[in-house]
């Protein structure tokens, strides 16, 4: 009875100093940054190592450097099991963590993008969806909180069919060749339908797509289909199992694989390595270099895996998902020093670290300098482009690891450019949304 | 009209003027129906001896080939990683008798479903911290390669998954038919209270029931495992069973196969003949309405025990 009494009474004490502002205390020259991540259910092969990787590039600077110009860099991992609600749940229990609430959101998926677009913009709080999320949010007028660099999805898939042109002889060659889709039945699958589309127009190539219902771990009928329909390139814009169900079920209707080109999220070793040999040969599409053998990813080794803090193993260092993650973190890093020139080196808002966003200019020696040479692509937004270049590079599975078959393809800026206004001034329009006039903004610096 | 020809009509042209492909199809779709099938198996066993819908079949088929990959993966031989495995699943099945249905004992038939939903989460929380999240490429040597007999296209593993699975169902049935403890489970199936009057103990039965379903689920697992690597979407291959079950009724083991066969076949045919009508991914809604027909017309399946309540 008088332990139940004691118990009570600790509860109590522990509710009351909660209430009255004795809960933890939280220094006032930290950053803090929300992780929407994914460590358990089906698509947890592909949320773990990204999730390491930007970690453990927070804990490197943060042990090498002291943080970001004396700022130490804090974070707080929330499990969305890549689900939409409980994305938007992570989001709101973590937006308004002090020092200065969410300094940025880095969704990972682009239905909890979608979801997230119009909450963080009416909370200031800038949405970085990083190679994913819409494409036409590019356009900065529009979307002033939403950032894509440093390639959207309507890029890869103009990359990609780029490649193809220099594969068959020329753009001109493309005309009456067939080009299929394999995509995820939801919002990111379907994502690149439009650029292909409008691309096959263009080129006069015949497009079909072939939509794969989550989680993908059956798709027998489609690759009969595809076996009889017989494509000249098959793309895929899968995730998590649906991919490398697709690959085994590609080989085993003897699909020849350097015709079989997936997008980035399509590219990893868990992908490929079920399949085994059969995935010999299949490519995909990156923005970012692959491997260990960057002096960022050592510093990781050396800071942080030496001193017995990684997030994962130790070998699961340098893959793909692993560096995408590293290179995440960069980027928001970087975002952080642009604005820190402007605003003073102090935990930023979320507003403020949003002009640090549009007025990134990552140029190579940066990123030499930050040991990322190779790895990191450089950027350079505005207010009118919240992309950069787009470019990507093919890389090739060669049944033991990644090689970069290309140098970086650039897409069609013009062609992009015109499709992402169209697009977002349309959702301006279902909004109600003024977008804002850049000369102004400029002006205003 | 020319929505209704698409439907109605088109699908039929296009079959009888591509029959090689049709049958391509059909034989893929009763393939795959079989792999359907092993997860089905599972279900059918518990659910036949105990009443319960066990909720966590499918996550007992991802934490059986979860255990057989990391024994391999930890240096035993595939003899002994079965053996293991084997073991483990056994050991599974006294714990869920003896900390699950034992107390629950009495208890209505929603109780005992919830209580397997809590060992799901139980299963995979513990696989995850066993074993990681990561995916584990598993090889049985089955080649992955197209198999093409008289021109028509076979994936090979779905054909040996179906020769492992003939082979399980045969055994099961001579186990049920021949053996003693056979009998005393169809005995327990039929009627629980007459079963105990004649002194066979329900609670051994029990135990043997869920080691055999976890033996079912490790044969699944391996299969399920070669096809998409042992990773955790392995437990959403439950979603697959829903429909076989309710075609084929929740009792019967050839109801189960046959079940599996007809999911297989038809969302095959739906998906490549009516998909690009109506917008492909169709497969996997296709196999439900056609577990809705039948509910509307048999609702205890093809093979199931008719319901009759006195009132």
């Amino acid at each position: 009875m008088k332990l139940r009494k004691l118990a009570v009474g600790l509860a109590l004490t522990g509710a009351i100093g909660w209430a009255t502002g004795g809960g933890p205390v939280f220094a006032q020259n930290e950053q803090f940054i929300p992780r929407l991540v994914y460590r358990t259910g089906p698509y947890a092969p592909d949320g773990i190592p990204f999730a390491n990787g930007y970690v453990d590039y927070l804990d490197m600077i943060n042990a090498r450097d002291g943080g970001v110009n004396g700022i130490k860099i804090t974070y707080e991992e929330c499990e969305t099991g890549y689900n939409n609600d409980r994305g938007v749940e992570c989001y709101e229990r973590l937006k308004n963590h002090p020092p200065t609430g969410a300094s940025l959101v880095d969704p990972l998926s682009t239905g909890i993008t979608y979801a997230l677009i119009s909450r963080a913009t009416a909370d200031k709080i800038p949405v970085v969806s990083m190679g994913y999320g819409r494409a036409d949010a590019s356009y900065g007028p529009v979307f002033r909180y939403v950032f894509t660099f440093p390639a959207t999805y309507w890029a890869g898939a103009n990359a990609i069919v780029e490649y193809i042109g220099s594969q068959v002889g020329g753009m001109d060659k493309l005309k009456g060749k067939k080009i299929a889709l394999v995509y995820l039945n939801a919002a990111y699958g379907k994502e690149p339908i439009p650029t292909l589309k409008a691309l096959a127009t263009k080129y006069g190539y015949t497009f079909t797509g072939y939509a794969v219902n989550s989680p993908g771990i059956d798709q027998q009928a489609t690759w009969l289909q595809i076996h009889q329909a017989n494509p000249d390139y098959v793309l895929m814009w899968g995730w998590g199992v649906m991919n490398s169900t697709a690959i085994k079920d590609a080989a085993s209707v003897g699909y020849p694989m350097d015709h079989f080109i997936g997008i980035w999220w399509s590219g990893d070793n868990p992908d490929v390595e079920p399949a085994g040999m059969a995935a010999k040969g299949y490519k995909a599409a990156e923005f970012h270099g692959v491997g260990a053998n960057y002096p960022v990813i050592q510093d990781i080794l050396k800071y942080v895996y030496d001193k017995g803090h990684g997030h994962g193993q130790r070998s699961g260092v340098g893959g793909p998902l692993y560096d995408r993650g590293v290179i995440n973190a960069i980027y928001d890093m970087a975002a952080l020093r642009t604005a820190q020139k402007k605003f003073g080196d102090k935990p930023l808002t979320g507003e403020q670290v949003r002009w640090g966003l549009e007025n990134l200019d990552l140029t190579g020696a940066q990123i030499k300098a930050l040991g990322g040479e190779g790895l990191v692509t450089p950027i350079h937004l505005s207010c009118e482009d919240h992309e950069g270049a787009g470019n990507v590079r093919i890389s090739q599975w060669d049944g033991k690891a990644w090689h970069m078959i290309t140098g970086w393809i650039v897409p069609d800026r013009t062609f992009l450019r015109e499709m992402y206004k169209e697009s977002a001034l349309q959702y301006a329009k279902e909004n109600n949304i003024t977008p804002v006039n850049c000369a102004e903004v400029h002006a205003s610096r | 009209m020319h929505i209704l020809y698409a439907i109605l009509i088109g699908p039929f042209v296009t079959m009888a003027r591509e029959p090689a492909f049709l049958i391509e199809v059909l034989i893929g779709g009763l393939l795959a129906g079989v792999m359907y099938s092993l997860v089905a198996l599972g279900f059918v066993l518990i659910y036949k001896a105990s009443g319960v819908f066990n909720y966590a079949q499918g996550t007992m088929v991802l934490f059986a080939a979860l255990t057989f990959v990391g024994m391999l993966e930890a240096g035993l031989p595939v003899l002994l990683s079965l053996v293991a495995v084997i073991a483990v699943m056994i050991v599974l099945a006294f714990a869920v008798e003896r900390m699950v249905l034992r107390p629950l004992v009495n208890q209505s038939e929603i109780i005992l479903f919830m209580s397997t939903l809590g060992i799901s989460y139980f299963l995979v929380g513990l696989g995850q911290i066993l074993w990681g999240g990561d995916v584990h490429p598993l090889d049985i040597g089955i080649p992955s390669g197209p198999l093409t007999v008289h021109g028509i296209l076979i994936n090979q593993l779905d054909l040996y998954a179906a020769i492992v699975a003939g082979t399980l169902v045969a055994a099961l049935a001579l186990f049920f038919q021949k053996t003693r403890v056979g009998r005393a489970l169809r005995a327990v199936a039929d009627d629980h209270q007459a079963a105990m009057s004649v002194g066979i103990p329900l609670k051994q039965i029990w135990v043997f029931i869920w080691a055999i379903a976890g033996l079912v689920a490790l044969a699944a697992g391996i299969m399920w495992g070669a096809s998409l690597g042992v990773q955790f979407s392995l437990e959403l291959v439950a979603l697959k069973a829903l429909p076989v079950l309710i075609l084929g009724g929740f009792t019967s083991i050839p109801g189960a196969i046959v079940g599996g066969l007809i999911v297989g076949a038809t969302e095959k045919l739906g998906e490549v003949f009516w998909g690009p009508v109506i917008g492909s991914g169709v497969e996997d809604w296709f196999a439900y309405i056609l577990a809705l027909i039948f509910l509307l017309f048999r609702p205890q399946g093809l093979f199931g025990e008719r319901i009759i309540q006195r009132v």
